[in-house]
């Protein structure tokens, strides 16, 4: 099994029935499993904020929902996640491209990876780092923790992961 | 007839007071909280913007009617949200956007609506269907149409700026969120 099916895979068997991206290469392989697995509802969003908004609908109508983005977009979501998410306590899982990691070719990428861990950290957000491939084999139990105790949990995945060495 | 937002929101409650209904932050919250308190009333304590983005979830998620109530404040900070509403059709799903061309919550700074943008417009070009603008005193009528036309509807009401004194909403969050669930859930079952 690929690592974008075994990922969507994880996500579905967790009830996961709504999920809203932000298109990037890494996760292209992810999103596009998303797109076509029939019992996911993939709706595209301009902007993470945006996406956390639907998120958090689909969620109080009745479907577990997750967000697909990338690290470099954690600032903008800020005050949704304080005032929206952990506010009103919605579980969120959030399975983050890692930009700016060891493999990264451009240097602007570096910036934010730079603040990403710190961010997640200030906010008291969950985070997991998939590293190794194997590191993936967390993501089940990641999932189930996530909506056990209704909190939004970060997911890095680098480019050391997504290249499988 | 002169009309602010509060008023049109007490024009509306008849119409949509056994409705589900998402309110945005501040001052329209704090009225529909003042003039109609309903477990199905969601109400955003916090985060500008993503009244439109929470119901069309909701919306898409499950059967009931959900109207969320928007200003145009508010739809300008998240413009992102005509798009995917335009494109991602939910024919359960009503957004009244309350355009008073004004931030209202924030002591009625003037916003671009008010001056040369016109959200109806925009919601066409975005790719939404059934935009409907209208004048303040028509808003109940048109609202009440959108929901029996059991389909996607962007309503601009365009009314006056100002406000009333309201209260604070001191109800816990989860509260809010948890009742409005079960009322979702017992709607559905």
């Amino acid at each position: 099994m690929s690592i974008h099916k075994q990922i969507v895979t994880d996500m579905v068997n967790n009830n996961i029935e709504f999920i809203t991206t932000v298109p990037c290469k890494q996760l292209g392989g992810v999103i596009e499993e998303a797109e076509n697995h029939p019992s996911i509802m993939h709706v595209p969003c301009n902007k993470e904020d945006e996406g956390m908004g639907l998120c958090a609908g689909a969620f109080m109508g009745g479907k577990r929902s997750a967000i697909i983005m990338q690290n470099t977009a954690l600032g903008v979501t800020l005050n949704s996640l304080a005032t929206l998410i952990q506010f009103y306590h919605i579980p969120l899982p959030m399975l983050i491209s890692y930009r700016g990691e060891l493999g990264e070719p451009v240097a602007c990428q570096v910036e934010m990876a730079l603040h990403t861990k710190a961010l997640l950290n200030q906010m008291l957000i969950p985070t997991y780092h998939f590293h190794k491939r194997e590191d993936a084999g967390e993501l089940d139990k990641i999932l189930k923790y996530t909506f056990m105790c209704n909190k939004p949990v970060a997911i890095l995945t680098d480019a050391t992961f997504w290249k499988g060495e | 007839m002169t009309m602010i937002r509060s008023d049109v929101l007490k024009s509306l409650i008849p119409v949509i007071s056994d409705q589900f209904v998402v309110c945005n932050i501040g001052l329209p919250s704090q009225e529909l909280h003042l003039l109609d308190d309903q477990p199905t009333n969601f109400y955003m304590l916090g985060t500008m913007g993503l009244s439109s983005s929470i119901g069309l979830g909701l919306a898409l998620a499950q059967k009931q009617t959900i109207i969320a109530i928007d200003g145009d404040g508010s739809v300008l900070t998240n413009l992102g949200t005509l798009p995917t509403i335009g494109n991602n059709v939910a024919d359960n799903f009503i957004l009244l956007i309350i355009d008073n061309g004004s931030y209202g919550s924030t002591g009625d700074q003037p916003t671009y609506a008010g001056k040369k943008t016109s959200l109806t417009k925009v919601a066409e070009a975005c790719g939404c269907d059934n935009v409907i603008e209208c004048k303040a005193e028509d808003t109940a009528q048109v609202m009440k149409d959108a929901i029996a036309s059991k389909k996607q509807t962007v309503i601009v009401c365009k009314c006056e700026s100002g406000n009333i004194p309201v209260p604070n909403i001191t109800m816990d969050q989860v509260v809010i969120r948890d009742r409005f669930m079960k009322a979702l859930e017992a709607a559905n079952a």
